[in-house]
This record gives C-alpha cells, sequence and structure tokens, in this order.
C-alpha cells in the first residue's frame, strides 16, 4: 500500500511551509514517530514526524520548495496490513493479530469516522498498542488541508533560513492571522479567580530545598497540572470547535505559551500532560521551551494542544486575559505571584496571590460551566501534594 | 591563559540561551530587562552552572543570577567559585 506524506498544518493559522532538509532517502525504513523532514513555518524549522510504518518509495519535493499544507512530499509503500488478496505476494510477513485488522480503540475509530480518515491509514505511536485517539488527531493534523488564512503569504519560494528578521516577519503575519479569526469567530468570555497560593508555594518550596537544582520544579509546572486535570474532569475546555461542531479532547495536551526573545510567540504542547508525574512534566517543560526557542519542534507538538496556558507571571502584570487560540476553545492565564492582603477565616493576613483568567469559547460552554473549572484549577491547587 | 570567571559565565549563560547576542550583553545589566530572561530561562543557567562549575545554587539565591556581573559576584563568595581561580 502507498501512503502519501504530506506537508501538516501544524496549527490552525499555518497555509503552507517550506522544505528544508530530508531525513530520509529512498529505501529508507520509516517508524512512526521517526522525524522524516525538516519544515519552515511561521513558527520557524519543525521536526515533522511521521505518523506511518514503512519505507521510503519517492521524494516527491526537493529542499527549498515552498508548498502549500496537504502537499504531498514523498510516498511511503506502508507495511500496514494488506488485503487478502496482497497477502500471498508476502508469505514470510508475520501474521498480523486480529485477522490483518488495524487495532483502533473505539473511540479513535469513531474519531477517525468523524475526520474521513481512511483507518486502515492509521498506525500507532504506542509501541504494537492500538490506534489512540491521539494517534487520529496526529494523523489528521498531518493530512488535513486547512481553510484558506486570511492573510496569504507569498507564494514565492523562500530560501531556507534566511535570518531572524524574515521569520520575525512572518510569525508575527502568523500570530496575526490566528489571533484575528479568533476575535472574529470565537465569542470569548472571560472569568477571573484570585487564588492563595500559599499552599503550593510551601509546598514548591519544601520540595525544591531538598533536591538538586536540575530536579527543581517552577511553579508554572503546578499550574499546568491542575488546569490539565480539570480540564480532564470538567468537558468543555478541551479540544476543538471546527465545522460548527465541538469535538472533545480525551488526552490533555496542554500547550504552553513561549514567548521568543524579540517577540512573537508559540504555543507547543506538553503531551497528556493530565497524567504525567511532575518531575517528568517539568523536564519535559524546559526541553519544550528550549526547543520552542532554539528550534526543533516536533510536529506533534504543535498540531496537537487541546488547551493552553500562557503565564506572564514574570513580567510583573497582575492577570492576563488571552485571545484563544483557533480551533482550541479554552485558554487560561495566569499572572504573576505577589504578596496581597487576603481575608481568610475572619483575619486579614499577608498571602501569596495568583490571579487566574479563564477565557473561554462561549459556543461550547457558559460562565457557569467555566467558573466550575476555575474553582476546580484551584481546589487542585491547593493540595499540590495530590497533583 | 585561563578564561576568566566573567568570560565563562558569560559562555555557560550562550549555552542554555544561544539566542542570545554576547557582542550586545551588558553584563551589568539585569538579563530580564535586556534579554527578555525568564524564570526557565534562569532555571536553565543555573542547572547550567552547576555541570560546569560544580556549584549549586538555592532556590533562595536565584536573585543573585539576575546580572553577569551579580552571578560573578556571587559564584566568587562562594568557596567553591575561589578554587576555580587558579
Amino acid at each position: 500500500m502507498t501512503i502519501e506524506f504530506r506537508m501538516p498544518a501544524l496549527g490552525a493559522d499555518m497555509t503552507e511551509g517550506t522544505l528544508v532538509e530530508w531525513r530520509i532517502a529512498p529505501g529508507d525504513p520509516v517508524k512512526r514517530g521517526q522525524v522524516v523532514a525538516l519544515v519552515e513555518t511561521e513558527k520557524g524549522i519543525i521536526d515533522v514526524e511521521s505518523f506511518h510504518e514503512g519505507r521510503v518509495e519517492r521524494l516527491l519535493v526537493e529542499t527549498g520548495t515552498h508548498v502549500p499544507v496537504g502537499t504531498a512530499l514523498a510516498l511511503f509503500s506502508g507495511e500496514a496490513p494488506q488485503p487478502a488478496s496482497a497477502t500471498a505476494a508476502a508469505p514470510a510477513a508475520a501474521p498480523v493479530p486480529g485477522g490483518g485488522r488495524v487495532k483502533i480503540s473505539p473511540a479513535a475509530r469513531r474519531r477517525a469516522e468523524e475526520l474521513g480518515l481512511s483507518i486502515e491509514e492509521l498506525s500507532s505511536t504506542g509501541a504494537g498498542g492500538p490506534v489512540s485517539i491521539a494517534d487520529v488527531e496526529i494523523a489528521a493534523a498531518a493530512s488535513k488541508a486547512r481553510p484558506p488564512a486570511l492573510i496569504a503569504l507569498p507564494a514565492s519560494p523562500i530560501a531556507p533560513l534566511a535570518g531572524a528578521e524574515r521569520t520575525q516577519a512572518t510569525m508575527r503575519r502568523a500570530i496575526a492571522a490566528a489571533m484575528t479569526r479568533a476575535k472574529r469567530e470565537i465569542p470569548h468570555y472571560y472569568l477571573t479567580q484570585m487564588i492563595d497560593f500559599a499552599p503550593a508555594r510551601a509546598w514548591l518550596e519544601q520540595f525544591n530545598a531538598s533536591r538538586p537544582v536540575e530536579d527543581r520544579l517552577l511553579y508554572s509546572v503546578l499550574i499546568i497540572k491542575a488546569v490539565a486535570r480539570a480540564a480532564a474532569e470538567i468537558p468543555g475546555f478541551s479540544g476543538f470547535y471546527r465545522n460548527g461542531q465541538f469535538e472533545a479532547a480525551t488526552d490533555m495536551h496542554v500547550g504552553f505559551a513561549v514567548a521568543q526573545r524579540g517577540g512573537g510567540l508559540m504555543a507547543p504542547a506538553l503531551l497528556s500532560a493530565a497524567s504525567k508525574d511532575l518531575i517528568v512534566l517539568m523536564h519535559e517543560l524546559m526541553d519544550l521551551v528550549a526547543r520552542a526557542r532554539g528550534g526543533h519542534l516536533r510536529s506533534s507538538e504543535l498540531g496537537l494542544p487541546v488547551i493552553t496556558l500562557t503565564s506572564l507571571g514574570d513580567e510583573g502584570v497582575d492577570a492576563v486575559y488571552p485571545i484563544i487560540y483557533p480551533d482550541q476553545v479554552a485558554i487560561v492565564g495566569a499572572g504573576r505571584l505577589t504578596d496581597r492582603p487576603w481575608v481568610g477565616d475572619g483575619q486579614v493576613t499577608i498571602r501569596p496571590i495568583l490571579t487566574l483568567t479563564l477565557a473561554a469559547d462561549h459556543r461550547v460552554t457558559d460562565g457557569r460551566r467555566g467558573a466550575r473549572f476555575l474553582a476546580r484549577i484551584a481546589t487542585l491547587l491547593a493540595t499540590p501534594g495530590e497533583l | 591563559m585561563n578564561e576568566s570567571l566573567k568570560e565563562r559565565v558569560i559562555r555557560i549563560l550562550i549555552g542554555v540561551a544561544p539566542d542570545i547576542d554576547a557582542s550586545q550583553l551588558v553584563t551589568s545589566l539585569a538579563l530580564r530587562d535586556q534579554v527578555d530572561f525568564d524564570s526557565m530561562d534562569t532555571l536553565h543557567f543555573a542547572i547550567a552552572l552547576k555541570k560546569e562549575l560544580g556549584i549549586d545554587v538555592p532556590d533562595a539565591d536565584f536573585r543573585e543570577l539576575a546580572s553577569v556581573d551579580r552571578c560573578v559576584q556571587y559564584l566568587q563568595r562562594s568557596a567553591q567559585a575561589l578554587s576555580l581561580h587558579t
């Protein structure tokens, strides 16, 4: 079976990309999750992963070529299960469990059908495991051509690595396109909640005091975990709004807004953040932020966020009123942690206070559910040892 | 000739934030104000200082890493850093 490897859409705002480098050649075997190409986008150079397993038949596009999202870049011969008539040609092949059918979870099958993806072309990123919803989303992100952007990028070939200035300009344009679309299409509502961060800060100080610097946590990681857990528990804040309907996420890939030095922004995902240990999440966060600034983000990290957190605490603002990144349906903003007078148990004390803001999509949820969601984040942060 | 502690600190800094232009860096100014250094950068910087110099800066002293000059002074004050001057 021949599979087309296409220019992926790494976010709702991407319409085109430049193939910068092939990491494969005809005849090479390709594994799922393997970085097969480097693509330059408005977000810098991205490591694009294959979601197929197979062998490279042919490369269709030369490096340096600027192509629209969805363009076939290469042909792979898939080692996906063959139809019965084809198995005779490969008698030595190991029998595929389940009578040659793709192993896929029922939810993932439903999602694939909704997205119009061929089940036979899907493959799992988990070793030998069934195809999950995340695999389906990766496949969808890689294969689905998106509607045209509001602002068309120049179609002329652009020399790869043309310098930081051009990257800045294209990133600015990508942000403009995504945010204009968000403000036009998404009926935002905003809620804020001040939370007493004393328990979280005390827990964090104690945790960090006994650990070497490389195993210490930043408080952002507590907020990421709390947002992921709350989003997993309360529906309507994680997922995508597409084609007039809400598609709920099942795996909490939390986008984290990373400011670029000198301007610009990206929000790559921490994958499966709800179920990961805090130290693991912290190491992944540090790696993600370093790569968001230094290059080599992976296509799955850009295509998958189901909710985003933006933290401007370092900059000294009290609260952030963020704009939802399409096609997501919610974004949480965190301001700085600052000492304030706080009334609790009938007494005024000085406590470290964090202001969290939720911007959510009124097509999916209302303020009441939003209030529950924010309150849940606050509750989770009150007992950080259980995160 | 040995690299001075200041040169070493700058090299470590560029190692963790390669998007900083070392030639434009003013060592007396706060990194936050001139190169948008944030808490994540500071943590990366502290990890690299430990790896390169063997000094584990506690969280409470992270403010001493605010600028290159302040960092150098802090490292010099610590006994371990003094032994680096050979």
